[in-house]
């Protein structure tokens, strides 16, 4: 767990130099990522996430500073970026507008393809991918302008699985979807996670799905990394968040409160299961007599 | 980067020629350029620059920003510059072969050099200091009379406004489109020329659904706020043509007077 897939080296981005609209989007990164771990990405609008996780794959050149894949600059040779493109795979906000291809899996088929692989495994790949994001059968040799939006969606997020990427950044994948749709992605990215031991970095304004999935959490203010750490310890100061215009998930926001209030609880609890367990027992030794119900969380 | 293109762009300032009325403007670009194409000797053509010079000045806007919207048609000032060195006529400076360039051949260059830039900074004066929006209000102020002959004055406005403001939109969403295509590994960048344009329909496409979709959004939107045409509607910003008008106005009408001085005194610059 503990080697180092993709590292950053004092990123910084700045836009429009020369021009009166410059502006510094990332400043002085210096983060590592470990393989194989789930890293989320937390960060008020305009932070500099999006910025930062387009240069990781090479989409964008940094102003100065480094990004290293396994310990190489990936600009070492400009030529060989889509190389860095295919082992870090990108995952839009949106993705559904950039489908263009006559059926599903054709459009799947887009990146192995462009990756030289042969007609034959370029199909089983996408298959595979299709089969992971739980699109059905029945759709793969459908226009993708014909499916729904989640459909859409996932079909999208396939061409980028279909390529198999060492690290796969989502950039709000589970946006404008309803919540039974969030949810079921989101476990499918876990499992995928799980499955191909890969490494997964999720941005996402959600802190409910970030505090479900995420192992480390990166967060982003002002341009700048303020805190990496593990989940639970971010979340365990919800103040600093709150002073950056982000939160706790509201699990954790009542447990914390609780927890002032004198309940001997995790004050960094992440998930209403885990409160769960905690508080039923302590309710129980309260109220002896009455049945301590689920009802009160 | 495709957002670098200057020439068209809109900067929001406070200066003397953001205040002026667009009407006036427009006015004022078409007459400098005519004094440009009617300068018949460099004098004349100088109290021209001066005067779109002075325009400049007013506008607040670094000369920096007016040379970057002379990039694109660099080439074509070149091109017509090269041409002109070449066939002028009299007495060669220099020859090689049949090439030969004559002082004659330098003015001329000199002159139709000055003339295209000229025209192009121009141009960038007035779509540096107004909005879209404002210039479409002035033109179909301007173009109202039409509307007698039974052109729909106000749909071209509108459908002027629509593209206008729909640009950047486009531009942006262009460049997310390729962004999100070359993470699939897509290469823009390498090949031939029948690659390249291969290249682009993962792009493309994508880019005209969304513009239907948008177009679609917009209409909707239209509909439920019971827009219906030109008639009878009024405006939001009404344009009005103050005191600071009156007195552009008349610098204009001074230049004139000085620039046909000019033109008529001095003798012809261009001889063939």
């Amino acid at each position: 767990m503990s080697e180092t897939i993709l590292e950053t080296k004092n990123l910084t981005y700045q836009y429009g130099i020369g021009t009166p609209f410059e502006k510094t989007a990332v400043e002085d990164v210096s983060i590592s990522i470990e393989k194989g771990e789930f890293l989320g990405v937390i960060g008020h609008t305009g932070s500099g996430k999006s910025t930062l996780i387009q240069m990781l794959n090479g989409l964008i050149r940094p102003t100065s500073g480094q990004v290293l894949l396994d310990g190489q600059d990936i600009w070492a040779e400009p030529k060989k970026i889509r190389a860095v493109r295919f082992r870090v795979g990108m995952v839009f906000q949106y993705p559904e507008y950039q489908l263009f291809e006559e059926t599903v899996l054709k459009d799947i088929v887009f990146g192995p393809k462009n990756m030289g692989l042969s007609d034959e495994e370029a199909l089983a790949r996408a298959k595979e991918a299709a089969a992971f994001t739980g699109l059905k059968e029945e759709l793969w040799e459908k226009s993708p302008f014909e499916l729904s939006g989640g459909e859409k969606r996932r079909a999208a997020i396939a061409g980028v699985i279909a390529m198999d990427p060492d690290v796969l950044i989502l950039d709000e994948p589970t946006a404008g979807l309803d919540p039974r749709g969030r949810d079921v992605l989101l476990a499918q990215i876990t499992q995928y996670h799980k499955k191909r031991q890969n490494t997964v970095m999720l941005v996402s304004h959600s802190m409910e799905d970030i505090g479900r999935t995420a192992d480390r959490l990166l967060v982003m203010n002002q341009s700048r990394c303020a805190m990496l750490a593990p989940t639970k310890e971010v979340f365990s100061q919800s103040a600093k968040l709150e002073q950056m215009g982000l939160r706790v998930p509201q699990i954790t926001k009542i447990v914390q409160e609780l927890g002032a209030l004198g309940c001997p609880v995790d004050p960094s609890t992440l998930t209403v299961d885990d409160a769960l367990k905690q508080l039923l027992p302590y309710l129980k030794q309260k109220l002896p007599r009455k049945e301590a119900g689920s009802d009160a969380v | 980067m495709l957002s670098d293109i200057t020439l068209g762009q809109f900067f929001p300032r406070k200066s003397v020629m953001h205040r002026a009325d667009p009407r006036l403007k427009i006015c004022l670009t078409v007459f400098a350029i005519v004094l440009i194409f009617a300068a018949g000797n460099f004098v004349s053509l100088a109290l021209a620059v001066a005067y779109i010079g002075l325009g400049m000045a007013l506008s607040k806007i670094p000369l920096k920003m007016y040379m970057k919207s002379l990039k694109p048609i660099l080439f074509l000032v070149v091109f017509t510059a090269v041409l002109n060195v070449f066939y002028g006529t009299g007495e060669p400076l220099w020859q090689w072969g049949f090439l030969k360039v004559t002082k004659n051949g330098l003015l001329n260059c000199a002159f139709v050099s000055i003339r295209i830039i000229v025209l192009i900074l121009a141009s960038s004066v007035l779509t540096f200091t107004t909005s879209p929006t404002q210039l479409t209000d002035a033109l179909e102020r301007l173009l109202r009379p039409l509307s007698k002959l039974h052109v729909p004055v106000h749909e071209f406005a509108m459908m002027m406004t629509i593209a206008l403001r729909f640009v950047p939109l486009l531009l942006e969403e262009t460049e997310k489109i390729m962004s999100a295509q070359k993470a699939r590994g897509a290469d823009m960048e390498s090949g031939g020329l029948i690659q390249r344009i291969k290249a682009l329909i993962p792009v493309l496409i994508p880019l005209f659904v969304s513009a239907f979709r948008r177009a679609y959004d917009l209409a909707t939107a239209m509909e439920s706020r019971c827009y219906h045409g030109g008639e009878g509607r009024t405006k939001m910003k009404v344009l009005r043509f103050g005191g600071g008008d009156w007195l552009i106005a008349g610098s204009a009408v001074l230049a004139l007077a000085a620039f046909i001085v000019l033109n008529v005194v001095f003798p012809p610059a261009i001889v063939r």
